[in-house]
């Protein structure tokens, strides 16, 4: 796809994470707003996977292993065309399709149910195993967190993706460096987390700018390295794209009042 | 009567479903050799997947690759299900997947390994999640059963199986939640689950001596629980006991107590694991500290009748 194409997708679902977080009066539009370009390179350029036919045995799939940021993802379906707009106002709501959480029961398009930090990583290792061992061409893509990778069971996944040679996943780090007590640094360092990716046995391509939709696409589009899972280690910004969100720690799980939301979507205009 | 290990039918169990059933893959976490899916392993070993020592993402692996359309079995003690409780919980009952669990080393019966090593509370920790089915097997002919229904059904299964070698019935009609009455009665009821199967038919025998006739009903399914057997036989009997190798809290005792409340019981006394951890001994050893034993029970129910 254009790349101007996708760079004006990303905007719209960057809209879309105001409009829903706002709406609802809670979620987490900082880590929503710095997996943006990620989400929309994977489903609009990357993925194959087709609205008309969601359950296809043989599409690729996708676990939102951060699930707190279900904003973005819940706009990149959208857009995406797995359900119609009208869906977006209920994020939160009542018997919404849209759980505060992806819910893999209730809202199509996702293939895992997530929210619970580190498990998403390892469904996602199971599903590339289960591909392997059906012989299916299934890629597997996972997002994870910078804080989520505090969890040791990123590492159990990690090690075990390496061990049975799952060169089909390809674990996507939004590393945007903050999290809810603070920074990464302050709460609980990681690092260097570009060597433990290598150490633990992963073709590792780093990001410098993983808001920028053509790097994000290169890394994506890199060929396979056989036998070996992928870990690409975007360098991301916390609330991308509204200048009073960006880099702020206060803006994990906080909605936006209407004041803030209208000046965010007035930043987000095309 | 022969004695054979409930895990051990496990292993065996599983290997038969899987030569009629190619979606059927093992799991396991370093354990194959004393939870027996080693017996699979040896069998199908292109269809076995070693975990290391690393029981969450174990479960949530096997989460993974249910969604691909397998039926993945993961194995590890039991005691480990508080362990990876998390993964079980959201890992695989919240979105319902289809992702069974046959955890072995149940129970006081573990033995010299200590109480670090017995659960005592893991049929608790499992019935309370939506949509999981728990069965808890007596004897190695109803764990085939037990395996094989687990197969069948389409979401989590929990599979709680001993260490130790415990006698082998001819096996019953077998129906997912369904109790089985082994000795009718009208004195007293005694409902059990699992390998205290052995003491409770020992309890019954040493009171038919003593002139008192005890029904001894036995539940290989503790969710979804058999409410009208447990029914039937607490206002027919009246007086109620329920006998298990697990703590009282929250285990078939509760189960039973919520299924016969306000149905006609004169009096209700759960016997197992009196809220402590276990320790280490021989299981024989273990079960007369634990007063589990058929004597024991026998003069435990006598002193409420």
């Amino acid at each position: 796809m254009e790349l101007q194409t996708l760079k004006e997708q990303a905007r719209q679902v960057r809209r879309d994470v105001i409009q829903m977080t706002a709406g609802a009066g809670s979620g987490h539009p900082g880590g929503s707003l710095s997996c943006t370009e990620a989400l929309v390179a994977l489903y609009f350029d990357v993925m194959n996977v087709d609205p008309r036919d969601e359950k296809n045995p043989d599409r690729d799939r996708f676990v939102l292993s951060k699930g707190h940021a279900a904003p973005a993802l819940y706009g990149t379906l959208c857009e995406r065309g797995f359900f119609p707009r009208e869906e977006l106002k209920s994020f939160r709501q009542l018997h919404s399709i849209l759980q505060g959480h992806p819910d893999v029961k209730k809202c199509p398009g996702v293939d895992a149910s997530t929210g619970s930090l580190g498990q998403g990583i390892s469904i996602a290792t199971g599903m590339a195993l289960g591909a392997k061992h059906l012989g299916k061409k299934t890629r597997v893509y996972t997002i994870i967190g910078d804080g989520e990778s505090q969890e040791g069971l990123v590492w159990e996944a990690s090690m075990a993706a390496a061990h049975y040679k799952l060169d089909n996943l390809t674990v996507i780090l939004d590393h945007n460096g903050l999290q809810i007590d603070g920074s990464n640094d302050e709460v609980m360092s990681l690092g260097d987390i570009k060597a433990k990716a290598l150490a633990f046995g992963y073709d590792v391509i780093e990001v410098a700018d993983g808001n920028d939709m053509q790097q994000v696409l290169d890394a994506l589009h890199a060929p396979v390295c056989p036998g070996k899972p992928r870990y690409i280690l975007l360098n991301t910004v916390k609330g991308k794209g509204v200048s009073f969100m960006e880099n702020q720690v206060g803006w994990h799980g906080k909605a936006p009042s209407a004041e803030q939301a209208e000046q965010a979507l007035k930043e987000l205009e095309g | 009567m022969e004695k054979k290990a409930v895990r051990v039918a496990y292993g065996e169990a599983l290997c038969k479903i899987a030569a009629t059933n190619e979606k059927i893959v093992v799991l396991d976490a370093d354990l194959a050799s004393a939870t027996m899916t080693g017996t699979f392993k040896k069998e199908y070993p292109h269809r076995f997947y070693d975990c290391g020592i690393a029981e969450a993402n174990m479960v949530d692996m096997a989460a993974g690759m249910s969604t691909m359309g397998l039926i993945p079995f993961c194995s590890t003690f039991a005691v480990f299900a508080g362990r990876n409780y998390d993964q079980i919980r959201n890992g695989v009952c919240y979105p319902k997947f289809n992702v069974k669990f046959g955890f072995s080393h149940a129970g006081i019966t573990l033995g010299e390994d200590g109480g670090s090593h017995q659960a005592v509370e893991d049929i608790a920790l499992m019935r309370v999640l939506p949509g999981m089915t728990v069965f808890v097997p007596s004897d190695a002919n109803e764990c085939y059963q037990c395996v094989e229904a687990a197969a069948k059904i389409n979401g989590p299964v929990y599979i709680r199986t001993a260490r130790l070698p415990s006698p082998v019935y001819d096996p019953q009609p077998f129906e997912v939640g369904k109790g089985i009455v082994l000795r009718d009665g009208r004195d007293a009821v005694l409902f059990t689950c699992g390998i205290m199967k052995e003491h409770a038919l020992e309890t019954a025998e040493i009171l038919a001596g003593e002139g008192i006739d005890l029904a001894v009903v036995s539940f290989h399914t503790i969710k979804p629980f058999d409410d009208l057997l447990a029914r039937e036989y607490a206002a027919k009997c009246r007086k109620v006991f329920t006998l298990e190798e697990h703590s009282v809290i929250g285990g078939l005792g509760d189960t039973v107590a919520s299924a016969i409340i306000g149905h006609g019981v004169e009096s209700f006394h759960k016997i197992g694991i009196n809220d402590v951890f276990g320790q280490s001994g021989k299981p024989a050893d273990l079960l007369k500290e634990y007063g589990l034993t058929g004597p024991q029970i026998a003069e435990n129910i006598k002193s409420h009748l």
